[in-house]
C-alpha cells in the first residue's frame, strides 16, 4: 500500500503504461502522442519505452485515426486513440457514430471493437475557441457507445485501465481542467467498474449529481452548504453510459431533493436525461422539482468570459436554496 | 532509377489486354493471365451476372428491399477476389455483393442487408470480408487498420478495399490513402469508376485527369485498367496485390467501367442520362468479350460452358429458394448485440417490448 501524490495526467499516463505492459496488443496513437508525449503529456515517455509500433504519431486527421483504430480492433489489437481536444474530435464523428458504435450490433456480436477513444474535454483552462467543448452528450445519445469520465485521480487510473480491458468501445472523456489536480492515491487499489456511480459525500438534505469537471465544484458547494447547516449527498456518475440508475435514484430517494450539476450546455443533454430519469423513477420521493446547474445554451465563450459559463459554487447553492424547502 | 512520375503515375490509357472485340493486346508491363485463370474467371463472371439478374428479379418480386446491381461490372467484382489469398481481407461496399459471393460467402447471408432482416448477415471472420459499408468510403480507414495490425503482427495479409467513383470525393478516401501511405500499409484501393454516383456523372465529381492520378498526392502508385476486361484487371490487380504483399506499400487501381443499370431499382436513370450514352457500353460487356476471346482460342469447350452454367443455375436456385420464404426475425435480437454485457436500461426496454408483444398476442 504505497500512497503517492500524483496528478490526474500522471495517473492516466501510468494507466496507459501499465496497460501496455500487461497486454502486447494495446497500442496508443493520435496526434503528437509520440515524441512530444501529447499536448497534455498524457502519453509522455510511451514511445521511448515501448517503441514506435506501440505508441505513434499519425497524420493529422481524426476520422482516419478512429477509422484505423476500428480496423486494428477488428484485427486483434486494442487501440487507444487520442483526440487532441474535444472539438477537434468532430471530424471523427461519423466513424464513431456509424461504425464504432454499430459494429457489434450490425454483425450480431461477431465483430467486437475493444478500443478506447480518449478525449480531453471541458473548459476552465483558458483555452481559445474550439478547445473547451463538453461533447459527452453527443456520444451518450448514440446507442452502442460506452461513455465514462473520471473526476478523481484514482478513477483516472482505474477507469482507464478498465476501459482498455473492456470488450466494447469506450469514449473516455478526460476533464482537462483536472489534469493537474493532485491527490494522494494508491493506484493498486481496485476502483468500482464501468457502469457504477459512487457517492462521494453523504448528506441527508439534498443530492448533487455531477460528473467529470463538475464534481469538484459540487463537492466544494457541499462543503459550503454544510458550514451553512445543510447536508448534501454528492454522487459522482463516473459512467454516463451505462447509467447507474440504482445509485443515483437511491441517493435521491434518501434525500428527496436533487440538483444535477454539469458543465455542458443544458438543452437536450446528459443533465436533462438525468432529470428525466430521476423524475420518472423517484417522483413520489421528491419534495421539489429536480433542478439543474449547467452551462448556458451558447457556444463555449472566449477565455475572458468562460467564468460566466461554468457551473459555480454559488449557482449550485442557489439551486439548492430553490428546492422548495418551505411551502409558500 | 525510376522517376517519381514513373513510380506514381498511372498508364496513359487504362490497361486493356483483351479488347471489346475479344482481341488480345500486348502490354509492356502486364501479361495475359493463364488459360486456367481466364477459364475460372469466365465461370465466375457467368455466375456473378446470374446473381445480379436474379437478385434484381427478386426485388421486383418483393423478396429484397433493394438491390444495387453490379450488372456490367462483374469483371471488377470477380477480379477483386480472384487475386486474393485466403488470409487476405476484402472491404466491400453495398454494390459489391457479387464480389462477396465470389469470395465464398453464402449468397443468402450476403443479401441479409438488402433483404432487411439484419444489417449484416455473414461472419466477417469466416471469409475475411468486412460488413458491406453504406456510408461511402468510411470502410477505407478500417481497411488500413486491418492491414496495419497485420503488419505489426508480422502477417503477410493484403487488404482489398473497394470504393466507387463518388466515394473518392469523401474525406475518408483521402485520409485512408494518406494513412496507408504513411504507415506503408498493404492495402490495394480499388476504385470501380462506373461513371455515376446515383445521378451525378464523373465530370461533376472530380476534375482529376483520372481517379488513379489521385494516388500521386499521397505517394501511392496509381494504375488504371479497362474495367470490363477481366484479363487486364487480373493482371493489374494481381500485380498491385503482389507489390503490397512484398512490402511496397499501398496501391491504387482505378477500373473504368459503367453502371449500365440504374443506381438501384428505386432509381430512375432516364431523369439524368440518355439511352445513347448507355448503348455503346453494352457492346463492351465483360462477359461477351472474354467469351469471344476464349472461343477464338478454342478453350471454351462444352465442359467449361456446362460447368459455368451449372454454377450460375445453382446460385440462382439458392437465391430463389433462400429468399422466397419470409425471413424469421426475432424482436429480442434488437437489444442483444449492442454490448458484450447488456445494460440495465436495455434489459428494461427488451422487457417492455416483450410485454407489449405478449399483450398483442393475448
Amino acid at each position: 500500500m504505497t500512497h503517492t501524490k500524483i496528478s490526474m495526467a500522471q495517473a492516466l499516463n501510468q494507466a496507459l503504461r501499465d496497460a501496455m505492459h500487461a497486454d502486447d496488443t494495446v497500442v496508443m496513437f493520435g496526434e503528437d502522442v509520440g515524441a512530444l508525449g501529447g499536448v497534455f503529456r498524457i502519453t509522455d515517455g510511451l514511445t521511448a519505452e515501448f517503441g514506435e509500433n506501440r505508441c505513434f504519431d499519425t497524420p493529422l486527421a481524426e476520422a482516419g485515426i478512429v477509422g484505423m483504430a476500428v480496423g486494428m480492433a477488428m484485427n486483434g489489437m486494442r487501440p487507444v486513440v487520442e483526440m487532441q481536444f474535444d472539438a477537434f474530435g468532430y471530424p471523427a464523428f461519423e466513424q464513431v457514430v456509424s461504425h464504432v458504435a454499430k459494429m457489434r450490433n450490425r454483425t450480431r456480436g461477431r465483430v467486437q471493437l475493444p478500443m478506447v477513444i480518449r478525449i480531453p474535454y471541458g473548459g476552465g483552462i483558458g483555452g481559445v475557441e474550439h478547445h473547451s467543448d463538453s461533447s459527452e452528450s453527443y456520444f451518450a445519445h448514440t446507442p452502442g457507445l460506452t461513455v465514462v469520465t473520471p473526476a478523481t485521480v484514482a478513477d483516472a487510473y482505474g477507469l482507464l485501465r478498465k476501459a482498455i480491458e473492456f470488450p466494447d468501445p469506450v469514449v473516455f472523456m478526460e476533464p482537462k481542467k483536472l489534469y493537474w489536480a493532485k491527490e494522494e492515491v494508491d493506484l493498486t487499489e481496485d476502483q468500482p467498474g464501468i457502469g457504477t456511480a459512487v457517492v462521494r459525500r453523504e448528506g441527508a438534505d439534498a443530492t448533487l449529481i455531477a460528473y467529470g469537471p463538475a464534481l469538484p465544484v459540487a463537492l466544494e458547494a457541499a462543503e459550503v452548504a454544510a458550514a451553512e447547516g445543510r447536508q448534501l449527498t454528492v454522487v459522482d456518475l463516473r459512467s454516463v453510459v451505462p447509467f447507474d440508475d440504482e445509485t443515483v435514484c437511491a441517493a435521491v430517494r434518501r434525500t428527496g431533493r436533487a440538483v444535477v450539476v454539469a458543465e455542458a450546455s443544458g438543452f437536450a443533454s446528459v443533465s436533462s436525461e438525468i432529470v428525466a430519469r430521476v423524475t420518472e423513477k423517484c417522483f413520489h420521493s421528491l419534495a421539489a422539482p429536480v433542478r439543474r446547474v449547467t452551462a448556458f445554451d451558447i457556444p463555449f465563450p472566449p477565455p475572458k468570459l468562460e467564468k460566466y459559463q461554468l457551473p459555480s459554487v454559488d449557482r449550485i447553492l442557489d439551486a439548492v436554496d430553490d428546492l422548495q424547502w418551505e411551502d409558500s | 532509377m525510376t522517376t517519381v512520375e514513373e513510380r506514381l503515375l498511372p498508364s496513359a490509357e487504362p490497361v486493356c489486354l483483351i479488347d471489346q472485340n475479344g482481341l488480345p493486346h500486348e502490354h509492356p508491363s502486364y501479361e495475359l493471365p493463364t488459360k486456367a485463370a481466364l477459364l475460372d474467371g469466365y465461370t465466375e463472371l457467368i455466375r456473378g451476372r446470374r446473381f445480379n439478374d436474379q437478385a434484381s428479379a427478386l426485388v421486383r418480386q418483393g423478396r429484397l428491399a433493394v438491390y444495387p446491381s453490379s450488372h456490367g461490372q462483374e469483371a471488377c467484382q470477380v477480379a477483386a477476389t480472384m487475386v486474393l489469398k485466403e488470409g487476405d481481407w476484402l472491404f466491400p461496399t453495398y454494390r459489391d455483393s457479387v464480389s462477396i459471393v465470389s469470395r465464398g460467402v453464402d449468397p443468402i447471408e450476403t443479401l441479409t442487408l438488402l433483404r432487411g432482416d439484419w444489417h449484416s448477415g455473414y461472419d466477417p471472420y469466416a471469409h475475411k470480408v468486412a460488413p458491406q459499408s453504406t456510408p461511402l468510403a468510411t470502410q477505407l480507414p478500417h481497411a488500413v487498420g486491418v492491414a496495419h495490425a497485420a503488419r505489426l503482427k508480422g502477417e503477410d495479409t493484403v487488404v482489398m478495399a473497394l470504393v466507387g467513383d463518388g466515394g473518392t470525393s469523401e474525406g475518408d478516401f483521402h485520409e485512408a490513402l494518406n494513412f496507408a501511405a504513411v504507415f506503408h500499409a498493404p492495402v490495394v484501393f480499388f476504385i470501380q469508376n462506373n461513371e455515376y454516383a446515383i445521378s451525378v456523372p464523373l465530370a461533376k465529381q472530380s476534375a482529376a485527369p483520372s481517379l488513379a492520378h489521385k494516388g500521386v498526392g499521397y505517394g501511392v502508385p496509381g494504375e488504371r485498367a479497362d474495367g470490363n476486361d477481366l484479363a487486364g484487371l487480373l493482371a493489374v490487380l494481381g500485380q498491385a496485390v503482389e507489390k503490397a504483399r512484398a512490402g511496397e506499400g499501398p496501391q491504387l487501381v482505378e477500373a473504368h467501367t459503367y453502371r449500365v443499370q440504374a443506381h438501384t431499382n428505386a432509381d430512375d436513370a432516364t431523369r439524368y442520362r440518355q439511352d445513347d450514352e448507355v448503348t455503346p457500353w453494352l457492346d463492351r460487356d465483360p462477359i461477351q468479350r472474354l467469351t469471344t476471346y476464349l472461343e477464338q482460342q478454342d478453350w471454351l469447350d462444352d465442359d467449361v460452358r456446362r460447368q459455368a452454367e451449372a454454377k450460375a443455375a445453382e446460385v440462382a436456385t439458392q437465391l430463389r429458394d433462400g429468399l422466397m420464404p419470409e425471413p424469421e426475425v426475432d424482436p429480442a435480437d434488437l437489444f442483444k448485440y449492442l454490448y458484450a454485457e447488456e445494460t440495465q436500461q436495455l434489459r428494461e426496454q427488451a422487457a417492455f417490448l416483450r410485454d407489449e408483444l405478449a399483450r398483442e398476442e393475448a
